[in-house]
């Protein structure tokens, strides 16, 4: 069985014929070659999978094809600016907020994420707001300055 | 990822009444997918079993909350999200809402509802505890029409629930009661976010003079099911929380408690720290009302 | 120019940092081949038995894929680290859960699950040994049946792995000085400690895609594996076994990876093999790359341990004299556990001048899935024994925790417990006083025992001090003869040439400020190139801390000579410009064609090591620390949580301070979890929760904030001083935390991961628990989230 499914992924729009079941994660992935969103536990646990859909923060692995017909999903490909890095991943790459980046792409999502909705997050918001992504290599304390000074320099704007 | 996604059928039929339709055409034979937070782990693991699933996560006709004076009635399709933005719910009923921000991370609080944390029914799930405290009461839909049971009478088992192979839970109803009522909801997990309860107590109780005139209490991973304290509650109704009074109704909660209470050792955790940290709970909880 | 006096020291952005942040970065799994197939692996349900028959399930139509047995390996069946016990594939026995007995490719990746679905093994089961008591005990008892492991050439004897003793000095006077000790010792402080397995957790999987090349009549003439990994030459080394072919046949390339921590040191030898194996058969490019729940299951943990110590003390409170027994589990087969079991025994008497020492040390073997590197090596576990030892000591001696550790300290000019003379400074005493002043620690102190009265949380203060040895212990530096090359990329920049990979910990970023300082030119001028055994050498696996101290020494080398080079044969000016030195190598390389500067490892001093009684200079240097834990405990879930951590230590120099900041707090973090949370459940070998909702690794919202404090006494091993820190950050944590506890509630744990249940039982009385003993979280209990067990 397979659905026609309509999106816009970072702006562009795509018409696929995908197995109505098939992930999210891998439709990018696989079908629209856009490797920047990764798969780390495959349970919805660690949010490297994590993307915008509508403006709302999901994990990619547990969506499948079918509920994101019509949807507008931005992925860490739609994050940075024409010929630059957005506010968020200049302060992660300025604050040691990336380390083996694994975990980076959904971590940024989860920050651009935080940050539409809490424009001067208190560290305990960003805590929360982080806490469905998995970091193994930082302790977090270097995406929380990252993240602390993303809210500033949105702030300067 | 453990199955083969080509081996599954999902559909999405374009209103209520056409899933209603469906259903009841083939009781039991599909599964509802609404947010996935469930279905699609077990997708991932290969645990699915069901080969055809019917998404419910577009209806509108599903997601909502209408205040009405004597009531606050959330659509089965109702995200975490929605529950914990709602004003009139982080007023009055700040025990789902507390459930609702500790139910996974942000990201599964977006796509997980209301009705998939009920009808999947584990028992460690993190609504049902403070649906349980409020007394809400749930309605079903079919094509034969609906009906409005109390929440207290929905699980019957390990994952087993009063819900017909054709019909679908609509919407959660709960009281707008509360006023002046103390409230206590907490969740002791394998960690502070992101966890699966060891043990949960939800509890609301009315207090005059000294006296708890009314008390209810829900848990989680008690017992096979959500579990409704209706023992606990007996014991510590009418009970004085005076300073003298206190522990003799510590003490008939504690116990009390300890009978109903029936957890099991699993993965994350054993039966006796579950009911040890539950009495616990309760004792917090009573003591906090004593001050 | 003056500037580039300090590119070392400061931080400059991370080389790969910014396709890190764009999520242009390509991890193995977002890369394909043309014709690329898939594979996976089928493996033993049973902890230990013998392979009776095979059964392919006749619906499924085989010819589409390609399928290795152990027969099929042209060169030796083995994986090789320092004995070859290992199989690469299991032929006729399995001796762990997970074990890989077949290998199966398909063109379609989703055909694989009903491939592996398809296989049906049939085992003669024997009895297993699944921790290290039954293990010993089997040995003990002459027990035939339960001998799990026969021996080896490498020192092994029935199962067991290995064994060391270490005494503080020559042997007999060693023991006589310990008789006497404890003779006339005022107290004999004993006790017993353990630890359990960790998981790495890299939140990549192990992953990598293989090709094969033949020639005409099917003999395979060359391999090529990329991937996910730390050293890259060793999978070279199995490659050169397991098809029988010369190492310039066998091409690794390392590509970006996603956190590692040992766990893909010695595991991708294993992966890499039989990716390779099956592009052999298939003829195709294979990817073979694992999910969570494979990975978590089948691939290496961290060494459990058991740990005594026997410790003679005088009423003042002077070490006299020790007697440790260390004993690791290494799982079923050896891979590294020797050189675990090394590290361990050597940081076993930690940062303390003693009188006498011996450590008695082993590693066992076992049915579970070998275990292997991470972070910390042995010295983990080692020193969380020790220092939980000290803490008991203070009690029974009637010491403050710190003054303990003051009378004892090593200091400079002291010989440690291998008697390496400790020529550089070494100042604990200061060390230690920092680190209480800046975690307020004896105001907290005061403050909680007051708060704690009445009150459901306990609060409570906890030290470790100790120290990390950098490099490879005393001659294996030599041994590895490290090669490092700096060479003239056409437009006149320079590439730094190693085999150091980079996963997260800064390696490409400190090794360009290094060639960037020596060569007078800025950070943005310099290239480092990926890991590819077909252009880089041999400059060490990137493991033991070694990279900075090691490896950097080398690049600063390198690049010295390339400087000078140009100087000489180049015409370049002094106090050049950025222009000038561009300038100056596209005219070098105009006539000359190339430079490429080559320098192998040269110790600084003559190292003076004795392998065998683990006597002399054990380590080149070491980073010294003193970590303060701030615990609370509540009484009333049992929980125990960190609610500030401070962690100061000396490295000697600070090559990039995010960096180094992010190092340490990332291995706090990591330590964190393997004192409270992280718990492998285990059932006849196979480790049960193996999903991340039910291995319970730290959240954000679960660490406190770490405070990382630093001091530098530079090092003569290391470029501008430096030292190694990437390991350090893992010995201190878990013992500071558990001493943190007994602080807040007076009860005393010896054992890690120290879960809330544990607390709870303790508090309740039960030592024999019915049931649910949290020791015994009944894996057969399986709850509704995970998968099921059985085939």
């Amino acid at each position: 069985m397979k659905a026609m499914v309509q999106l816009t992924v970072n702006g562009q729009q795509h018409r696929i014929d995908v197995p109505p079941m098939k992930r999210l994660l891998d439709v990018l992935r696989e079908d629209l070659h856009l490797t920047g969103t990764k798969e780390g536990c495959g349970e919805g646990e660690c949010g490297a999978c994590a993307v915008l859909i509508d403006g709302e923060l999901v994990n990619s692995c547990l969506i499948p094809a079918l509920q994101i017909n019509g949807a507008r999903i931005c992925t860490i490909e739609g994050v940075s600016t024409e010929g630059g890095l957005h506010s968020i991943q200049q302060c992660f790459l300025e604050n040691g907020g990336a380390q083996c980046g694994i975990c980076t792409p959904g971590m940024i999502l989860a920050t651009h994420h935080l940050l539409d909705k809490r424009p001067t997050p208190t560290l305990e918001e960003i805590q929360e707001g982080l806490a469905g992504n998995l970091c193994r290599c930082t302790g977090y304390m270097r995406i929380f300055e990252a993240v602390q000074k993303a809210a500033e320099a949105r702030d300067a704007l | 990822m453990r199955s083969d996604v080509t081996g599954y059928e999902l559909n999405a039929p374009p209103d209520l009444r056409a899933v209603l339709t469906r259903i009841a055409s083939e009781p039991g034979r599909h599964a509802l997918l609404a947010g996935g937070t469930e279905l699609m782990v077990a997708l991932n693991t290969g645990r699915l079993e069901s080969r055809s699933l019917i998404s419910i996560q577009h209806l509108r006709e599903l997601r909502f909350i209408r205040v009405t004076p004597d009531a606050v009635e959330i659509g089965s399709g109702t995200t975490f999200t929605d529950i914990r933005r709602n004003a009139t719910i982080a007023r009055e009923l700040p025990l789902l809402v507390q459930a609702a921000s500790w139910t996974g991370s942000i990201a599964n609080q977006n796509r997980g509802t209301l009705g998939g944390n009920i009808c999947n029914a584990s028992p460690a799930a993190d609504t049902p505890p403070a649906l349980h405290a409020y007394d809400a009461s749930i309605t079903l839909l079919s094509v034969r029409g609906e009906r409005t049971i109390p929440y207290s009478s929905f699980h019957l088992g390990y994952k087993k629930t009063l819900l017909e192979p054709d019909e679908i839970l609509y919407s959660v109803s709960v009281p707008r009661a509360y006023e002046g009522w103390r409230q206590y909801v907490r969740k002791v997990g394998t960690r502070n976010a992101q966890a699966i309860s060891k043990t949960a107590l939800a509890i609301v109780a009315l207090v005059r003079a000294d006296r708890i005139e009314q008390i209810r209490i829900g848990a989680a991973s008690l017992a096979d099911r959500p579990l409704r304290c209706v023992e606990a509650e007996a014991a510590l109704r009418g009970r004085s929380i005076a300073e003298n009074d206190l522990e003799p109704t510590v003490r008939l909660g504690r116990a009390a408690l300890a009978r109903e209470a029936k957890p099991i050792d699993d993965i994350r955790s054993t039966a006796m720290y579950r009911s040890a940290v539950a009495a616990n709970l309760l004792e917090e909880f009573l003591r906090q009302l004593s001050n | 120019m003056a500037e580039h006096d300090n590119i070392v020291g400061t931080s400059p952005l991370r080389k790969e940092g910014r396709a890190k942040v764009l999520g242009q970065a390509k991890y193995i799994d977002d890369l394909s081949l043309p014709g690329m197939w898939h594979g996976a692996t089928v493996r033993s349900v049973v902890a230990r038995g013998r392979i009776r028959a095979i059964h392919f399930a006749p619906e499924i139509d085989w010819s589409e894929f390609a399928i290795v047995r152990a027969s099929d390996i042209p060169g030796e069946n083995t994986i090789v680290h320092l004995t070859k016990d290992h199989p690469c594939l299991a032929a006729h026995e399995v001796n762990h859960p997970e074990e890989p007995i077949l290998l199966i490719a398909h063109r379609e990746k989703a055909a694989l699950l009903s491939g592996v679905g398809g296989v049906r093994i049939e085992y003669d089961e024997l009895p297993g040994v699944f921790t290290i008591e039954e293990s010993e005990k089997a040995v003990a008892n002459n027990d035939v049946e339960r001998i799990v492991w026969e021996g080896s050439d490498y020192g092994g004897t029935a199962n067991c792995f290995k064994q060391y003793v270490l005494h503080s000095g020559e042997a007999s006077e060693t023991e006589d000085g310990l008789a006497a000790a404890f003779a006339s010792a005022d107290y004999i402080v004993e006790g017993e400690y353990h630890t359990g397995a960790q998981e790495q957790l890299y939140i990549e999987p192990n992953g990598v895609i293989a090709e094969c090349e033949k020639d005409k009549q099917g003999n395979v003439i060359s391999v090529c594996v990329q991937g996910s990994m730390q050293c890259p030459y060793y999978l070279v080394h199995a490659l050169t076994l397991i098809f029988n072919l010369p190492e310039e046949k066998c091409r690794v390339i390392q590509t970006e990876t996603g956190g590692a921590f040992g766990g893909k040191e010695d595991f991708p030898s294993v992966i890499g093999s039989h990716a390779a194996l099956l592009a052999m058969k298939c003829g195709h490019p294979v990817k073979m790359v694992y999910d969570r729940a494979e990975d978590m299951a089948a691939t290496t943990k961290r060494h459990p341990s058991r740990t005594r110590h026997r410790t003679a003390v005088s009423k003042d409170g002077k070490l006299l004299g020790c007697e440790i027994e260390v004993a690791l589990d290494g799982g079923a087969y050896a891979t590294l556990s020797p050189v675990v079991l090394s590290r361990a025994t050597i940081h076993a008497p930690g940062a303390y001048k003693w009188h006498f020492v011996r450590v008695r040390a082993k590693a066992m073997a076992t049915n579970l899935p070998p275990h292997g590197a991470f972070r910390g090596f042995g010295a983990p576990q080692s020193l969380f024994a020790l220092e939980r030892h000290m803490d008991k000591i203070a009690l029974v001696v009637g010491l403050a925790p710190e003054e303990l550790r003051r009378r004892n300290f090593l200091a400079t000019g002291d010989r440690t417990a291998t008697g390496q003379l400790l020529t550089e400074p070494v100042d604990m005493q200061h060390l230690l006083t920092r680190a209480l002043e800046e975690s307020d620690y004896h105001a907290k102190l005061a403050r909680f025992a007051e708060d704690n009265r009445g009150s459901a949380i306990k609060r409570g203060m906890g030290i470790a001090t100790f120290m990390h040895g950098s490099g490879f212990t005393g001659s294996g530096e030599r041994r590895l003869n490290s090669l490092v090359q700096v060479e003239l990329l056409p437009d006149g920049r320079p590439q730094i040439l190693v085999s150091s990979t980079e996963f997260g910990q800064g390696t490409n970023t400190i090794l360009c400020q290094v060639a960037a300082q020596t060569l007078q030119i800025p950070y943005e001028q310099v290239v480092i190139a990926q890991p590819d055994t077909q252009i880089v050498p041999n400059s060490g696996p990137t493991v033991a801390s070694r990279t900075a101290m090691i490896v950097g020494k080398l690049v600063e080398r390198a690049s010295t000579q390339l400087l000078e080079t140009l100087r000489v044969d180049g015409g370049l000016p002094l106090n050049h410009t950025a222009e000038q030195f561009e300038q100056a190598a596209v005219a070098y390389l105009d006539k000359h064609r190339s430079l490429r500067c080559s320098v192998r490892y040269e110790p600084v001093r003559p190292v003076d090591w004795n392998d065998e009684l683990f006597h002399g200079d054990a380590y080149p240097a070491y980073a010294w620390a003193v970590y303060v834990a701030e615990v609370a405990v509540d009484m009333n879930t049992y929980t125990a949580s960190v609610t500030r951590f401070d962690a100061l230590q000396e490295v000697g120099r600070i090559m990039h301070p995010v960096l180094a900041k992010g190092q340490i707090e990332g291995g706090v973090a990591q330590a964190i979890g393997y004192a409270l949370y992280e718990k492998c459940v285990w059932k006849d070998g196979r480790m049960m929760n193996n999903q991340m909702t039910n291995y319970i690794m730290p959240t954000s919202a679960d660490l406190p904030e770490i405070h990382v404090h630093f001091e530098e006494v530079p090092c003569v091993h290391g470029p501008s001083g430096a030292k190694g820190i990437g390991e350090l950050p893992m010995d201190g944590p878990a013992p500071a935390i558990l001493n943190a506890i007994e602080n807040a509630t007076g009860l005393s744990f010896h054992s890690i991961p120290l879960l809330p249940e544990d607390i709870f039982e303790r508090v309740s009385g039960f030592t024999e628990p019915e049931h649910g003993g949290s020791s015994e979280l009944d894996p057969d209990r399986l709850g509704e989230f995970l998968p099921e067990v059985n085939a």
